[in-house]
């Protein structure tokens, strides 16, 4: 697979890959002809303007949507339903289920045939929610939420995390505990694709920064190399906006 | 003063018919618990056996998409508006001895009543359980695809996760089915001390010119349909407090 934007400048055999992706919704094109090659671990932003298409993208790369055109692979080989489940995803906007906040967790490790209630108590300390395992999820405050979709999704020991905005609307402290678990899943080996506008998450979390635009990844580099010398004239707009320029 | 002599009559009717029920009811009259018992016997089973229908019928409808659903869709919710009488003579065309279930002997029964309320009440319940599961489905897609979770246990979590607005779809049928009176004097025929239920007295009482007692029936039967509703509300409340609903 070849990267078409120069952050991996040799054939990929491992990684995420998507090649020649088209969506089309409601007569628009909204993803045009996207290419993008990861490798399998790290860290990765997607960033770009709003309407760009990114979380359009990240739903395409996990699978949630089927481009009309294009193929994505993992390691080579095309993305099968096996291992689209050992993806997940956490939203914007956390999805709970209506239960306690141990049920939360229990219904995907249930789900895998995989309970565990030490495992569970051990991911709930990891994301700052120990001895809250009772409480109704939803009455969790927002940064909370948005901690226990994080657990959940680490619940399946996922290979790829696919993350949208997921400190869009949380406080410092909040957004904290979520990096930090980035970072350490980055050291665990897993490829963490990020969705985010914030500038410094972006700088302090990634790898490479792949720019959306027009539903169009337009460049691809490794985070320094893209915001000190962004080489699209997007990317260079975009950024302008924060003055990094 | 003629009108005025009437409205004391009425309230007069009322009084005694307050006092009536009063009576029967601390009396422990077994002529009335015998019509009270009967009433919720058939309804209760009834309901029973419409969720036993009514709640599957629903999450198929909410769940599946097949050829044909749309039509399904308008079908389930125009039976819900099913004419009681209707009901009851279908019934009625079925069980009756030149009928094709006549060697039952199931006529004039509590059997046949519970059957022609169960076929009242099954629509109702097959529709409003469709909407609160689609809705339901709705808000988990995304996240049920991401952690690859489908068909049988994508419906248990979203039956066990509307399981209070569900409880009130089925107190809903409940109330439906106690309060009708067209089907099941067509298809019990209104026996003493055999398939005599409130509505049922109620308009015997009534076209005897006993208002009293049928007044008396009456309230103990409004009665009933304010525990039902108070329940529905505590079910609701309930649920809400711990944003489970």
């Amino acid at each position: 697979m070849r990267d078409l934007y120069g952050y991996l400048d040799a054939d990929v055999a491992s990684g995420l890959s998507a090649q020649g992706l088209h969506y089309a919704s409601g007569g628009k094109d909204l993803i045009k002809d996207l290419s993008l090659v990861l490798p399998d671990s790290g860290v990765h932003c997607l960033m770009g303007p709003n309407g760009a298409g990114k979380s359009l993208t990240l739903r395409l790369l996990h699978g949630l949507l089927t481009g009309q055109t294009g193929t994505l692979t993992w390691r080579g080989t095309v993305v099968s339903a096996k291992e689209q489940a050992a993806q997940a995803m956490v939203f914007q906007k956390p999805v709970l289920l209506r239960r306690s906040v141990a049920a939360n967790v229990d219904f995907v490790l249930k789900s895998r045939r995989a309970a565990d209630p030490i495992f569970r108590d051990a991911l709930l300390k990891r994301v700052g929610l120990e001895g809250r395992n009772g409480q109704p999820a939803r009455l969790l405050s927002g940064g909370e939420q948005q901690r226990l979709a994080l657990a959940r999704a680490l619940a399946i020991k996922p290979r790829v995390l696919f993350l949208d905005e997921p400190t869009a609307s949380l406080d410092p402290a909040s957004a904290r505990v979520i990096e930090d678990i980035l970072i350490e899943e980055r050291e665990n080996g897993t490829l963490v694709v990020l969705v985010t506008h914030d500038i410094g998450q972006a700088q302090r979390l990634s790898d490479s920064v792949a720019f959306v635009a027009d539903g169009r990844v337009v460049e691809h580099r490794t985070t320094d190399a893209f915001f000190h010398t962004p080489t699209s004239q997007e990317a260079r707009a975009y950024l302008s906006n924060f003055m990094i320029l | 003063m003629r009108k005025l002599c009437k409205i004391a009559c009425f309230m007069q009717s009322i009084s005694e018919a307050l006092s009536l029920a009063v009576a029967l009811v601390l009396r422990a009259d077994p002529d009335l618990y015998e019509i009270v018992g009967l009433s919720l016997y058939v309804s209760i089973t009834a309901t029973v056996l419409a969720c036993a229908f009514g709640l599957p019928l629903g999450a198929l409808l909410a769940t599946v998409r097949f050829p044909g659903r749309g039509a399904a869709l308008v079908l389930v919710n125009a039976l819900m508006g099913l004419p009681p009488v209707v009901v009851g003579l279908f019934v009625y065309l079925y069980l009756s001895r030149s009928g094709p279930l006549g060697f039952l002997g199931l006529l004039y029964t509590p059997t046949a009543m519970i059957i022609a309320q169960t076929l009242l009440i099954t629509p109702i319940v097959a529709a409003l359980s469709r909407q609160v599961l689609e809705d339901l489905d709705s808000e988990y897609a995304e996240q049920f695809r991401s952690f690859a979770i489908s068909g049988w246990q994508r419906i248990q979590a979203l039956v066990w996760d509307g399981r209070y607005a569900l409880l009130t779809v089925a107190l809903a049928g409940f109330g439906r089915a106690v309060a009708e009176v067209g089907a099941v004097i067509i298809v019990g025929g209104n026996i003493d001390h055999l398939t005599r239920v409130m509505t049922t007295a109620i308009a015997l009482e009534t076209s005897k010119g006993e208002l009293a007692l049928a007044l008396a029936l009456g309230i103990v039967l409004m009665t009933l349909a304010l525990i039902v509703n108070a329940m529905v509300y505590s079910v609701r409340a309930t649920a809400t407090r711990a944003a489970y609903a």
